[in-house]
């Protein structure tokens, strides 16, 4: 059965998959659809939504269009999830890749080493991170990616010790073949199932994580985001209710969507399951 | 011949402050009863001579007093200081110190106590009080237990208007004396000679005052205690105000929004009556060493390109009123004819053509004052109004210590700040603007670096004048000329808003408003 197919069974990913294309439409579409920039004031400060029709989803208290927002909001959020769960896998891969083949003093060094980053809570560690290096994209998506890749490490690990005592990677052993060739060309490729099913929880996790920094206004204060639109309206919360229930009906949304992306993804990929749906 | 009338027309005014008083009380007091409030956020020490943040001296101005207080006119009333006249030339100052005073261990005050606060103490722990001091003042003598005679080498306009809570507490010769200030163990039991003493202090939870029997005004005061609750999260405060676990809310105490939805509540009152001494006055700083802000041109676009009526209505919830140059409406000397600056993007596009410096050619980095939400607020409006301009404005965010450090070094294109006036300008307003005052180490005196002669020569001799009258014609010309230069972009003067309930009476009466020691409150059973 062709992969896509396998995956459409499951209608929950299907729903996520549509959800996440249409957040990603709006995020490319948003400097056509809302040509002036999302900080400027527009209308009214506080119209509630559709109070004014150009203004469907209301303005905030400088009168800055909430939609506006919503559309440059979705830029930052998966620029940010996609990058650092990139650099993460990437980190993460090369860690795990080297810990699982090589064993002995290597593992117990990279693994001691990968300990230390989770004993740390993720988030306190990346508040700290972007506070020292000051709050910009870039050091915060360079935090999350930092915060994150040690799970991805130890679920490469595991997957290259038991891939590596298998007959064809002991052929290839026997063949001459080198330890990185083996590693990228035998072993990985087997390997990337359950790694494509981490990395796409992973970016959910993250888009979380950049919005709970924003709303602690640790976000790049000059990009709009989700998070950060949250924790400007959330003292309102009882005079202006629109102002954080859209931004944060747009979070729900898209992690949502992502995760169950990322259970289709499992469905359609882990062999053992094959059958479930049938 | 001239200083009998001040005296007299004193003494009018107090007669009629009484008068009135009466009449607008019209319940007799009550004595009995406990105060709650909160001390937000809790003060390292409670010794207003070694620390002067808000909160210090909010518990502190309970314990310890000041030779005067200022009413809401900023008027001169007696605290320690019965009366006082002033020598013709404006030289000598003669203080007479009121009867039967004792500190809270029950040793007698005299003018000792204040010589030895004027001459050692403050002069060592206080920044203003020994600009003052080292600057104007020449002798300071006791030719009575019950008399100070302060001596001046030059005259000083503003020198009646030093003697406030925060400028010149009394500090106790008998405690202090030859040890060593800071690490005086006495600094953990304040005493003073107010009307309530400190009896506990839990820290993290609450600081427990109790009348002081022995107060120098008799049948005073009329509570039995004062707690000032310790509350560190702002929305626990209002909960705390509206379950009526405290009384009162002072300025700060709760976010904007809070006190607009509080004050609606019955059996609330509110004013923002009792900041006059201190006059917050809010701007925006423009670096004057560098292009684009050295342009006069250019400042008077962004004065134009900023809507202040919608800063203070949108983002400070209407608590404040617009600045319209350095001198608080509320401070002495305060002039109206100056400049003005409407919001007119038009006009501000004008002024930037008229510069010929191309906007894009200047980056900007704005530096917010890390107070909160609303402070964000106003950098992302200003932000976005300059950038209409043509300007590229990047926000560059930091903390308390982030701010104050960039600042003090000169190291900003862009930021805010707001700063007391303390009455009179020669206090708190002609320090941003003297050059002598162009020093790195504060973020509190002229750090845009604006240099003009002829506001120097004026300051000076508006500080140094004789008569009022002098000194009234000098700041206004000088009010005229900084507000044309746009020293600062002045935005608005703070509203803080005093929430209390009604049955808490005489709360504020004077220009210093909470700090003011607390004799005269009462609550209605």
């Amino acid at each position: 059965m062709p992969f896509f197919l396998r995956f459409a069974r499951n209608y929950g990913a299907l729903l996520g998959l549509a959800i996440l294309v249409l957040v990603v439409m709006v995020a490319l579409l948003a400097p056509l659809l809302f040509p002036a920039s999302p900080w400027q004031s527009v209308g009214d400060p506080f119209l509630a939504p559709s109070e004014d029709p150009s203004y469907p989803l209301g303005t905030d208290m400088l009168g800055r269009d909430i939609a506006a927002g919503l559309a440059y909001g979705a830029r930052v959020s998966l620029l940010v999830g996609v990058v650092s769960t990139a650099v993460a896998v990437v980190i993460g891969v090369t860690l795990g890749a080297l810990a699982g083949f090589y064993g002995g003093r290597a593992d117990d060094l990279l693994m001691r080493f990968t300990e230390f980053f989770q004993t740390i809570p993720a988030f306190a560690m990346a508040v700290v991170l972007v506070a020292i290096f000051s709050p910009n994209i870039v050091s915060i998506t360079l935090a999350i990616a930092v915060v994150s890749w040690p799970p991805v490490a130890r679920l490469v690990r595991a997957e290259f010790l038991s891939l590596r005592s298998r007959e064809f990677v002991q052929a290839a052993i026997v063949v001459g073949q080198t330890g990185p060739r083996i590693m990228l060309t035998q072993i990985l490729p087997n390997a990337i199932s359950p790694i494509i099913v981490t990395a796409s929880l992973m970016v959910a996790t993250a888009i979380l994580t950049e919005s709970s920094l924003s709303f602690l206004g640790l976000g790049d204060r000059n990009m709009m985001s989700w998070g950060f639109m949250i924790g400007a309206a959330r003292t309102m919360l009882r005079e202006a209710w629109w102002m954080s229930v859209f931004p944060g009906v747009a979070i729900l949304l898209t992690v949502l969507a992502i995760n169950l992306i990322g259970e289709g993804l499992n469905d359609a990929m882990n062999p053992h399951l094959r059958g479930r749906k049938g | 011949m001239k200083r009998h009338v001040n005296l007299l027309a004193a003494a009018a005014g107090l007669l009629c402050a009484g008068l009135m008083g009466t009449a607008y009380a019209q319940e007799t007091p009550v004595k009995g009863g406990t105060l709650n409030m909160i001390a937000q956020p809790e003060p390292p020490m409670l010794m207003v001579g070694l620390n002067s943040q808000g909160p210090t001296l909010y518990v502190g101005g309970q314990i310890y007093q000041s030779l005067l207080t200022y009413g809401t006119d900023l008027k001169p009333l007696p605290s320690l200081a019965k009366s006082w006249t002033i020598s013709p030339d404006g030289l000598t100052y003669t203080f007479t110190l009121q009867d039967n005073v004792k500190w809270h261990d029950g040793k007698p005050f005299s003018a000792d106590d204040v010589i030895f606060t004027a001459d050692k103490f403050l002069r060592e722990s206080h920044p203003r009080w020994r600009l003052i001091a080292t600057t104007y003042v020449e002798s300071i003598t006791a030719p009575a237990p019950n008399q100070v005679v302060f001596k001046l080498k030059k005259p000083f306009s503003a020198f009646l208007h030093a003697f406030e809570l925060s400028s010149f507490p009394i500090i106790p010769k008998h405690i202090y004396d030859g040890t060593d200030y800071r690490t005086n163990p006495a600094n953990q039991t304040p005493i003073g000679t107010g009307p309530f003493k400190l009896k506990d202090w839990k820290r993290g939870s609450y600081i427990h005052l109790v009348r002081n029997e022995d107060y120098w005004k008799p049948g005073k005061p009329y509570l039995d205690e004062l707690y000032f609750r310790i509350i560190p999260d702002a929305a626990s405060r209002a909960v705390a105000f509206e379950k009526g676990t405290v009384d009162v809310l002072r300025g700060g105490d709760v976010e904007g929004f809070e006190v607009r939805r509080l004050v609606k509540q019955k059996d609330v009152e509110n004013t923002t009556s009792g900041w006059e001494a201190y006059a917050p006055l809010v701007f925006m700083q423009m670096n004057l060493r560098n292009q684009p802000f050295s342009d006069k041109r250019i400042r008077q676009a962004v004065m134009h390109a900023i809507d202040r009526e919608f800063i203070v209505k949108n983002i400070f919830f209407g608590l404040g009123k617009v600045a319209t140059g350095p001198i608080a409406s509320t401070t002495l000397y305060y002039s109206k004819d100056v400049p003005t600056y409407p919001f007119d993007m038009a006009r501000a596009k004008k002024l930037v053509t008229e510069s010929g410096i191309n906007p894009a050619d200047h980056p900007i980095r704005l530096m917010p004052l890390p107070y909160g939400a609303m402070w964000d607020r106003m950098s992302e409006y200003v932000k976005q109004q300059l950038e209409q301009l043509g300007f590229r404005v990047t926000i560059q965010g930091t903390d308390a210590g982030g701010w104050s450090q960039n600042t003090a070094d000169f190291n900003f294109d862009l930021t805010f700040n707001f700063t007391y006036q303390y009455g009179d300008p020669a206090l708190g307003v002609a320090r941003h603007y003297l050059s002598s005052n162009v020093i790195k180490g504060t973020p509190y005196g002229n750090n845009q670096n604006y240099v003009n002669p002829k506001v120097d020569e004026l300051f000076t001799a508006a500080a140094g004048a004789v008569s009022t009258e002098d000194a009234a014609r000098a700041y206004a010309e000088v009010q005229k000329i900084i507000v044309d230069d746009v020293a600062l972009g002045w935005l608005f003067e703070m509203h803080n808003v005093t929430v209390n309930r009604k049955k808490v009476k005489n709360l504020v009466t004077t220009g210093i408003g909470l700090n003011q020691y607390m004799d005269e409150v009462w609550i209605s059973k």
